[in-house]
């Protein structure tokens, strides 16, 4: 239960250590009334929330890290606010990201890169990073975030946080800024599993604004949880990543291990494909969902000679370079002569790493990897070659091209940097995912 | 992937950029549609077995357009985001 004086110390603390983390864009300025409302509901009595800043908050402004929507004000609550604020919660800011979540360290935000809090030279990860600093910063308990391909559980691996991605279908996308709608998810960073297992509690559901969202019968039937955990260790020993990930990730091995898990090695064909099925899928989906940012309904209008010129304009100045990138990538994925030979076979070679997957799980109840392949890197270090930006998803792409719900456990450190383990589930299964990182963590249930 | 068709691509997407900026992502959609490319190999080692069309259909899961809010309640709010507007319409130029 928080108080009113600890909600004034928490604005306290941020604007103490935003200045060099840049990880809220905004503090709203109601918070303190919200404050008063919430106070009295069960269960969150008033704690404070930090959201990301593509999640609409109804009467705020909301920018997706872009220009192009910078004076943009949300006008309606997003499903997870909803819930987050009948549950008791106050909305305390909006935190940076990559534009339009595109991007794994927040340097495509618009509005400046936040600074991992373990190392001020360093990125938080992306493209949650501002919510993931904010949590690992000990700015705020609580923050979202959304998972189009590792968006939170990179972020939290890097700032050392939780950081949890449910099952696609758990969590109402409605009022969340749509990047890659097959892909996209809603999810909480936290410091310890209980508190992410809680927000996930609150804000899961079925949803009627997301035919997406599914009820708990069309999940796969529960089954006993063994402790089994499978390691695909040709995938984990692959190159590009780092020694001491590596290292990190086989003591946490032997760490389930001890815990009294059985631990299988695994050998999967298809989950090498999933990072090149994913940037076909993404930009294709990118290109179609962002084709509303017209000038005409909402957000920058910049004037050409003609109707069509005000796109082009608009269009060419409101987005960042990222964004036009993966836009105009997209565009080529899904044109005519090439349709096939790209976003056709990453439909066919989607499904065959979702079944392959699924049939993983019928023999052991959780796979286990390093949430990234390296720990945070210095500001500007890889952002001159997109494709080495986009490797830093290859174990983390997999959850949401099968749909999976997986968490990103802190493991411990490389030098002062942060590490985390990443646990995947089957469909539906957030339940055993939540007991082992429990049990890893060290927390009491 | 060339420059020119670079332009072209940006053209269907409805985004203005520049010579320079079209050259480099050329050289770089290279790079990156080489490694995506990778996804023809699946097929080869598919095993488990064959998709049809009908494996990629969805079906519709609009609801009916019914029971409407009261007309006008969010009009003021929604036309106060957009760029420019006449009365309570969104204004747009000429079109044809």
């Amino acid at each position: 239960m928080a108080t009113r004086e600890q909600i004034q110390a928490t604005l306290e603390v941020i604007k103490a250590k935003n200045g060099e983390l840049n990880a809220f864009l905004e503090v709203f300025d109601d918070v303190l009334e919200q404050f008063e409302v919430a106070k009295d509901k069960a269960p969150l009595f008033g704690m404070p929330i930090a959201i990301k800043d593509n999640i609409l908050f109804d009467g705020h402004k909301a920018s997706a890290g872009s220009k192009i929507l910078e004076n943009y004000t949300a006008t309606y609550d997003a499903t997870v606010i909803k819930k987050l604020k009948d549950a008791g919660a106050v909305i305390i800011g909006r935190t940076n990201c990559d534009e339009f979540a595109m991007g794994s360290s927040t340097e495509n935000s618009a509005y400046g890169v936040t600074k991992n809090p373990y190392d001020l030279e360093r990125v938080a990860g992306g493209s949650s990073g501002g919510s993931a600093a904010a949590v690992g910063a000990n700015l705020v308990p609580i923050a979202l975030g959304s998972d189009t391909g590792g968006s939170i559980r990179q972020p939290a691996a890097l700032c050392g946080v939780v950081g949890f991605k449910p099952t696609y279908g758990r969590v109402s996308r409605s009022g969340l800024m749509a990047m890659s709608s097959s892909l996209d998810q809603i999810g909480p960073f936290a410091k310890t599993v209980g508190e992410a297992e809680m927000i996930y509690k609150i804000i899961a559901g079925v949803d009627p604004l997301d035919s997406t969202t599914v009820s708990e019968s069309v999940y796969p039937e529960v089954k006993k949880f063994n402790k089994t955990i499978g390691i695909p260790k040709s995938f984990v020993d692959s190159e590009g990543v780092s020694e001491e990930v590596k290292k990190n990730f086989y003591e946490a091995v032997e760490k389930f291990k001890v815990l009294g898990y059985t631990v299988k090695e695994i050998d999967l064909s298809y989950i090498q494909y999933a990072l090149a099925v994913y940037y076909i899928v993404m930009p294709a989906e990118v290109s179609s969902n962002l084709a509303r940012f017209d000038g005409v309904k909402f957000g920058l209008l910049r004037n050409g000679e003609n109707g069509v010129e005000d796109y082009f304009e608009t269009r060419g100045e409101g987005f960042g370079p990222e964004v036009r990138r993966r836009v105009i990538l997209g565009t080529y994925v899904l044109s005519s002569g090439y349709h096939d030979a790209y976003y056709g076979k990453a439909l066919e070679a989607r499904k065959l790493i979702t079944e392959e997957l699924r049939k993983l799980f019928q023999e052991v109840d959780l796979m286990l990897t390093p949430t990234t392949p390296g720990p945070a890197w210095k500001v500007g270090e890889k952002s001159e070659d997109p494709l080495e930006m986009y490797l830093e998803d290859i174990f983390t792409v997999h959850a949401n091209i099968s749909g999976c719900p997986a968490i990103s456990l802190p493991s411990g450190f490389a030098g002062k940097l942060p590490l985390g383990i990443e646990l995947t589930a089957d469909l539906g299964r957030e339940d055993n995912l939540f007991i082992a990182g429990k049990e890893f963590l060290g927390e009491k249930d | 992937m060339d420059k020119i068709q670079v332009l072209s691509l940006a053209k269907l997407a409805r985004i203005k950029i520049g010579d320079q900026e079209a050259e480099n992502l050329s050289h770089e959609f290279e790079s990156i549609l080489k490694y995506v490319g990778e996804v023809g190999e699946v097929g080869k080692l598919n095993q488990l077995e064959k998709f049809s069309k009908e494996d990629f259909l969805v079906r519709n899961v609009m609801r009916k357009d019914s029971e409407g809010h009261e007309s006008g309640l969010y009009t003021e709010k929604i036309l106060a985001e957009a760029p420019a507007r006449e009365g309570d319409y969104i204004k747009v130029k000429k079109i044809l």
